[in-house]
């Protein structure tokens, strides 16, 4: 008799049990782990991983456990394309997180549209949201805040003549057209403009083009080793000028790679790569600080902002379905509402018309000073 | 008794189609997508068996052509006019019905040339390239040929990769169906997704009748025999240098045709399609297949490409292409499907002459 | 341009050229043995850095350079008798594609073993920002140990192709095969150790330039393809002129850094690799009999 009563009561709380677990939300990645970008993709796939577990362990979002399906492109915007389709038609993705580059993100633009699945994109291109598509979405800063930035700087410290280098990659070319468009404007004259090749293993040649032009300072934008090969480069060629960098050096690896060379290096960064000097005030504080110790005891290796637009991208759907539920149509529309979502990069506010969410605020001028990040002072 | 190559080919086309009914049938028609993509990467690796199959040149290079014709094209099909509707020569296309207003993605209005005049740019420099490259590079033999044609590949990588105007690293995007009669367009929309799946392996088929017609004809057995030993063709009279050229060109067009379709099909085109990886994916492909056997090279394609297109391999991608090249190359020279085909299909390709030297 | 920057754009010319000139020799020594044109001689390179870089964890720094060699020139003893020993006749085609096919494995095995990530030895004198002045160039310590490492190997490798039996049976093989089998000596072995060899230099070199240009697992690729112009322009088979090509390309390269955009330096060195394939495949400094195609096997 106990038995069956027991029996009674374990059978309903299983049914109720049942009853509260909620259909999964599939999500879709387009991750570029592998390949000439694989600098990008790898921190973003690990990320991924441990942000949907740390998910699943909380109950999922919104009571929905959370899959992760993740598709090496490569790089590739052929595959890009179609594991897009791949994505949408096939698994049915609820959402897609990525792809890694511009070039890729531009190619399945179209492809995420027509499928009326939401798209947030972890590149940083202006084309992407621009013009606007309702259901592409990007979580990574505007280039244009880094350049401004950097520029307004340059100008405090009175330099007007500089040498641009960059690299001919989707990043390197994106922060090129910014730096010639709002260079006038900051009254900057960019005397030496030139492209290397990404696989560049030595930059002397072009470093003595800038040295024999007499620039004030030297812009290096790229996200390869080519960074450090850079600075290097220009300090052992005694040319004493300020170095500046794109937000692409915000990786504590290459300021190692770069050891003694690296000191004094300017370049604009979100808090994440500083998340220990921030004050406890700052409203990023407790979400970095969090991401970065998380990741950083899982995977035994520094965090990158790259790493943060998939911890961004993720939550940032998280949140919307937490808003407005497992529909699509609903969730971006709940995206396009978001108004001062913390996340890695920065402080989001969504509208119709801005699709990206961020403004320059979201980066820091930082510098290197012993081997470690820290913001520059005024 | 000899199968006859039309037969070959219909037994093709069933293949084909119980392929599309069943993937349909079973709900999995998106699978018809990654068939059509492989469908066109196809067509460039049947013209590159042909070349290393049958003429014996190796060619590391026909990803570049692949390239030119897909960024020619949507270079050109992207090219919006309308700021210049008054100049005479925009007029004239207007009238000739070569330039069409047409909507873009957000809502606006652009002119754009007609795919069709894209496509035949694009054939028509490929075509001009492969001749300026083949006449001093097909003298070369073995290693200075596959070098030369890896340089050449590497070169066009190298401009796709390094020139603002075609989309730098970002490739080329929103690049428009190619409209080929009303009604029938090759795009990548879900609604044309059949359609699009026999268009793509209809042109597959047309493409092994050709090729298959040429290789029994005259000029096929006048190939076979440079392969096996060109001094002694030549000696009989062959024009060794001439044959080689048009064969190489025929190459470098179907891999134009094969870029300019999968472009619009895709509605874009990127560097990494210019790569030498992708040259060394479509060599790995005709010694999977056999070198001297279209059908083996075909079947390898489709398999191997619609695998890698899915995701298969993961993100060793690359490195299977690679176990695969070398354990082919290793244990079955002949290619694996060959031996199987030939018992199957009966004689496909000619005897090939004794002796691999090239 | 004053005299100061052109002996900077003459010292950058250099330190490329030497990088490319040792993977040409790499590539000339097994060449010259079998006729073969092995594409994994960049994935040598970096092996070599790649290994000294995780020895160099536990153990000072030359022997991680000497552990990175010897563990390198035992990949390329693999290399040889898993994939090309064994073949009976093959053709030229079918061996180029081999080796294709094992640079990628190897590329890829990288990739799994250590990630995507960059990694350098430390500089073996000096660190990144130290130079020495020479004549108003300023040059990193490190270009003087690659290019004293490369006229070391040229200097070893001319004294074991010229004064030592092994060297001089080396080269018999390379003349004629089946007369240097006919003499007794141990072609295959002698195969064998041509991998061995090219796959020393090559992790040699991979140490030595990697404080300069950092390693990955992507790196030999495009080195491969560098090499192999300046082995032709050199060539195909003549160190001595893989040399002299190396440096000639490298200050080629650095000179017109001052004129060219940047963006095309690659399309420069490909065509002019093209224009001598076509014009004269035996090299700048190479022989028309040299440049006959040998046949391995």
């Amino acid at each position: 008799m106990r038995a069956t009563r027991f029996g009674a009561v374990a059978g309903m709380l299983a049914a109720a049990f049942a009853a509260t677990a909620k259909e999964p939300i599939r999500i879709g990645a387009l991750v570029a782990v592998t390949g000439p970008a694989a600098y990008l993709g790898a921190p973003e796939a690990r990320t991924l991983e441990m942000v949907v577990q740390e998910l699943n362990a909380k109950g999922g979002v919104a009571g929905h456990p959370v899959e992760l399906v993740v598709k090496d492109t490569g790089g590739n915007s052929d595959k890009a394309v179609s594991f897009a389709r791949q994505l949408i038609e096939e698994e049915k993705v609820f959402a897609i997180v990525g792809p890694t580059t511009s070039g890729e993100t531009l190619q399945v633009k179209a492809v995420a549209e027509e499928g009326r699945t939401p798209l947030l994109s972890m590149a940083a291109a202006e084309a992407i949201v621009n013009p606007v598509a309702p259901h592409v979405f990007k979580v990574a800063p505007k280039d244009s805040f880094a350049v401004e930035m950097i520029f307004g700087r340059m100008k405090k410290m009175g330099i007007t003549r500089i040498g641009f280098l960059s690299s001919n990659t989707g990043f390197g070319k994106a922060g090129k057209e910014q730096v010639e468009k709002l260079a006038p404007a900051y009254g900057i004259q960019v005397v030496v403009n030139e492209v290397y090749d990404k696989a560049a293993t030595d930059l002397t040649a072009e470093v003595t083009k800038l040295k024999a032009a007499g620039v004030q300072a030297v812009l290096n934008w790229s996200i390869e080793p080519a960074q450090a090969i850079v600075i290097k480069n220009v300090r052992q060629m005694g040319l004493a000028v300020p170095v500046f960098q794109s937000h692409g050096f915000a990786n504590v690896q290459y300021a190692r790679a770069a050891g003694a060379a690296a000191e004094g290096v300017i370049f604009p960064a979100s808090r994440i790569v500083v998340a220990e000097a921030l004050p406890a005030s700052h409203p990023q504080k407790g979400v970095v600080e969090a991401y970065k110790k998380a990741y950083e005891a899982r995977y035994h290796e520094d965090v990158s902002t790259f790493g943060g637009h998939a911890w961004d991208s993720l939550m940032i759907l998280a949140r919307a379905v937490e808003q407005a539920g497992a529909d699509r149509e609903k969730a971006r529309s709940a995206i396009e509402g978001l108004k001062g979502f913390v996340g890695t990069a920065g402080i989001f506010s969504f509208s119709a018309a801005d699709h990206n969410g961020l403004d320059p605020s979201c980066f820091e001028l930082l510098t290197v000073k012993d081997g470690r990040f820290v913001p520059l002072g005024p | 008794m000899r199968t006859s190559r039309a037969a070959q080919v219909a037994a093709f086309g069933a293949v084909v189609v119980a392929a599309q009914l069943a993937a349909s049938g079973a709900g999995k028609a998106f699978f018809l997508t990654q068939l059509t993509m492989s469908a066109y990467y196809t067509l460039a690796v049947l013209g590159l068996s042909l070349l290393m199959g049958y003429a014996g040149q190796i060619s590391l290079g026909q990803a570049g052509f692949f390239a030119i014709g897909g960024y020619t094209s949507a270079l050109l099909t992207t090219l919006d006019l309308s700021s210049r509707r008054g100049h005479p020569a925009v007029a004239a296309l207007v009238r000739l019905h070569l330039a069409t207003p047409r909507p873009d993605l957000f809502g606006g209005q652009v002119l754009g040339l007609s795919p069709w005049l894209a496509c035949l740019a694009a054939v028509v420099l490929g075509a001009a390239v492969a001749v300026a490259l083949g006449v001093p590079v097909l003298r070369l033999r073995g290693h200075y040929l596959a070098m030369a044609t890896l340089a050449f590949g590497t070169i066009v990588s190298s401009i796709a990769v390094g020139t603002q105007a075609l989309g730098a690293a970002d490739g080329i995007s929103g690049v428009p169906p190619f409209e080929l009669v009303p009604g029938l367009r090759v795009g990548g929309g879900s609604a044309d997704r059949v359609p699009n799946y026999y268009l793509a392996w209809g042109l597959v088929a047309l493409a092994m009748l050709l090729l298959l017609n040429l290789i029994h004809s005259r000029t096929g057995r006048a190939l076979a025999a440079i392969h096996g030993a060109e001094d002694a063709a030549r000696a009989m009279g062959v024009d060794a240098g001439a044959l080689k050229l048009r064969t190489f060109v025929l190459a470098a067009v179907t891999a134009t045709v094969s870029g300019v379709l999968l472009t619009h099909y895709n509605g874009g085109i990127g560097p990494s399609e210019a790569g030498v990886m992708k040259s060394v994916r479509y060599v790995a492909i005709v010694a999977v297949g056999g070198m001297g056997s279209l059908w083996g090279t075909l079947t390898a394609s489709a398999v191997l490409n619609f695998l890698s297109l899915r995701g298969y391999f993961g993100a060793y991608d690359d490195a299977v292409f690679g176990g695969i090249l070398v354990a082919v190359m290793l244990f079955f020279p002949d290619g694996i499907l060959a031996a199987d085909l030939r018992a199957l299909l009966s004689r496909v390709a000619p005897r090939r002459a004794p002796g691999e030297e090239t | 341009m004053t005299l100061e920057l052109l002996l900077q754009y003459l010292v950058a010319g250099l330190t490329y050229g030497s990088i490319y000139a040792v993977v040409a020799i790499g590539f000339n020594i097994i060449y010259n043995a079998t006729g073969i044109i092995n594409f994994a001689q960049g994935e040598f390179v970096m092996l070599g850095g790649m290994i000294a870089v995780s020895l160099s964890r536990a153990v000072p720094l030359p022997l991680a350079v000497a552990g990175a060699v010897a563990a390198t020139a035992a990949v390329g003893a693999l290399v040889e008798v898993a994939f090309v020993r064994w073949l009976k006749r093959p053709g030229v085609l079918r061996l180029i594609v081999i080796t294709i096919g094992v640079a990628i494995l190897l590329r890829e095995g990288a990739l799994a073993a250590w990630g995507e990530g960059v990694r350098s030895l430390p500089y073996f004198t000096g660190d990144e920002v130290s130079a020495i002045s020479l004549a108003g160039a300023r040059v990193s310590p490190q270009v003087l140990w690659v290019l004293g490492t490369t006229a070391l190997i040229v200097a070893f490798l001319s004294f074991f192709f010229g004064h030592t039996m092994v060297g001089w049976e080396m080269r018999a093989c390379a003349s004629n095969r089946e007369a240097a089998a006919l003499c007794g000596i141990p072609t295959r072995n002698l195969v064998t150790l041509s991998f061995v060899l090219s796959a020393a230099i090559g992790a040699l070199a991979g140490c030595v330039v990697s404080p300069i240009t950092y390693t990955s697992y992507a790196i030999g690729g495009p080195l491969a393809i560098k090499g192999f112009t300046v082995a032709i322009l050199g060539g195909l088979g003549n160190s001595g002129g893989a040399v002299a090509a190396g440096l000639v390309l490298g200050v080629l390269e650095s000179l017109s850094v001052s004129l060219l955009p940047t963006a095309y330096k690659d399309v420069v060195t490909l065509t002019i690799l093209l224009a001598i394939l076509v014009v004269r495949p035996s090299g700048l400094f190479g022989s028309r009999e040299a440049s006959r195609l040998r046949d391995f096997g």
